[in-house]
């Protein structure tokens, strides 16, 4: 037993006020555990239901007999190059798009519109996207149903991720930096190149992991400009279609019937292992930057 | 015969006339008229908000690149308008400026000061590991950092980004060099050290000193300008200003410490 002073001894109010924060931190901490739950559930309930449907063969096989046997090869290799394609269009476009923003533009009423316009891009259903990018992509840039316009109408999808991400991670870089590398005689240009830029680059990979999160996941996007039922033949360019691991978990889910009931969860399987090995990529290049990254 | 363009000696360095600052509609500095002569060191004391910093910023035309920041008046930089050279990069590679918290940009030192050579072209390594270890000794850094010029700037204590911030502005080969309260984030040994340095540049460049040390600005310059409020009161050789033969009742209230 210690002795304790009994000066230290605590009011009623204090009393009051650490048993109010004792239920605050209890509560969050439960809040925190019950949206942990579904994504232990969802991930154990693939792993339990889907692993039995693994193997090298299915890693590398067509599908066979009406989609009911066989493997998923052709949708794996369509997944990335969607991912990819979506990616080499949003990235250098919504980087250039947020450095505009962040480094450029004045604030005026036609950035505010852009700001205003960006936000309400990132809140228009997949669905839209996907009608759109039949319109402008498939028809009216004669795209035709395309790898190439199945990854622009996931390009747009995912811009206001990429620019949002991007511009924050941009104005996150101290205006100190930037009047210091002015004062040295550069220019605005010179002084993002060499200085705001390198500071940005984990701030842009949080734009990427994002982009590809929602082009590897997304379906309706694709389903009607590029995604094909069934394709055994890899696409030799991005004007073929192609098959897509989304899309095939859609089909084998819903459309195909003498399913065994592995099948859809070992596609859904390696979507996740898919979006998960992406963004551990990415993850990992941006705490190798973080480290670097020190005022 | 070698013709020294930028060497014009028989006129001030800067010749500020009416200069006046606004950001938005709030003015920071109005009806500032001052003359700083070449290879002099120029000092500005007075308290917050009298509009130092804001002297400082257009005097390299910071006004271009900062939003809402506005600068009427005339100013002469050895003998030109300021207001119509056109290549303001130029301008401000021939200005230094170190700012009151150190910036050591997120680069390795070398990179730190090696950046305003290589933006104005030069590409040798020779020549740059030169400027390098040239600015570096100048700024009294050399001898703590020799060993470790590849790592970030920006790790380098207060004291030591300080003395890296100078080296940077000297790399630019300045004929100016505005210091802006550089002594906030460094401890009083260094601030020593650079106020040594600062003594030797003054052979080779002109140098403006803002600092809210009253002491400091009579061991460093050779005439000093008291500002307050976003006017200039009074411009007199700093052993004037201390030696109570000054006008104003306010400057002599400010240095004598009994301001505010």
């Amino acid at each position: 037993m210690t002795v304790v002073d009994a000066t230290f001894r605590a009011t009623a109010v204090e009393q009051r006020s650490m048993t109010v924060q004792r239920a605050f931190q209890l509560l969050f901490l439960f809040t925190t555990i019950v949206l942990a739950l579904p994504v232990l559930g969802i991930l154990a309930e693939l792993l339990i239901r889907g692993s039995p449907g693994l193997s090298l063969a299915f890693f590398l096989d067509n599908p066979r007999n009406g989609m009911t046997e066989g493997g998923i090869f052709p949708a794996l290799i369509g997944t990335l190059w969607l991912t990819v394609g979506a990616l080499a269009v949003a990235l250098p476009l919504g980087v250039a798009a947020a450095i505009y923003l962040s480094e450029y533009a004045g604030d005026n009423r036609l950035t505010r519109a852009i700001n205003v316009a960006i936000v309400n891009l990132a809140g228009v259903p997949s669905i839209v996207h996907a009608l759109f990018g039949v319109g402008a992509f498939v028809h009216f840039m004669r795209f035709g149903a395309s790898i190439l316009a199945a990854s622009c109408t996931l390009a747009v999808m995912t811009l206001p991720v990429v620019i949002v991400a991007t511009r924050e991670s941009l104005q996150a870089v101290p205006q100190a930096f930037r009047e210091a590398s002015w004062s040295l005689g550069a220019t605005r240009w010179q002084t993002i190149w060499r200085v705001v830029l390198p500071n940005s680059v984990s701030g842009i990979l949080t734009g990427v992991i994002l982009c590809v999160s929602r082009a590897v996941g997304e379906t309706a996007p694709i389903m009607f400009t590029g995604a094909a039922f069934y394709v055994p033949l890899l696409p030799r360019s991005v004007f073929d279609q192609t098959m897509a691991l989304s899309y095939h978990l859609f089909n084998v889910s819903t459309q195909v019937t003498n399913v065994p009931p592995h099948l859809p969860f070992a596609v859904a399987l390696v979507l996740i292992g898919v979006v998960l090995s992406m963004n551990a990529t990415a993850i990992a290049f941006r705490m190798r930057l973080r480290g670097r990254k020190k005022w | 015969m070698v013709i020294e363009q930028d060497a014009v000696v028989d006129v001030p360095m800067l010749q500020v006339e009416d200069l006046a600052i606004h950001y938005g509609q709030k003015a920071a500095l109005q009806g500032v008229s001052l003359a700083v002569r070449s290879n002099e060191i120029f000092g500005i004391i007075g308290p917050a908000n009298a509009g130092k910093t804001s002297f400082l910023r257009a005097l390299n035309r910071m006004s271009d690149f900062v939003a809402g920041m506005r600068v009427a008046g005339r100013i002469r930089f050895a003998g030109r308008d300021l207001a119509a050279i056109e290549n303001v990069y130029a301008l401000r590679r021939r200005i230094g400026v170190v700012s009151p918290l150190p910036v050591g940009l997120p680069l390795s030192i070398y990179d730190n000061v090696a950046l305003a050579p290589r933006l104005r072209g030069v590409r040798e390594r020779a020549e740059l590991d030169e400027i390098v270890e040239r600015c570096l000794r100048r700024a009294a850094l050399w001898d703590e950092v020799k060993d470790r010029l590849q790592s970030l700037g920006s790790m380098l204590s207060g004291g030591q980004q300080q003395r890296l911030t100078i080296a940077r502005a000297l790399s630019q080969e300045p004929l100016l060099l505005l210091l802006d309260e550089f002594s906030i984030a460094v401890d009083p040994v260094t601030t020593m050290r650079i106020e040594e340095v600062l003594k030797e540049l003054r052979q080779e460049m002109t140098i403006v000193l803002v600092t809210n040390l009253v002491q400091q600005a009579r061991r460093l310059a050779d005439r000093t300008a008291f500002f307050l409020a976003g006017r200039c009161l009074e411009v007199a050789p700093t052993e004037e200003l201390f030696s109570g033969t000054v006008q104003d009742q306010r400057t002599r209230d400010y240095v004598e410490g009994r301001y505010g």
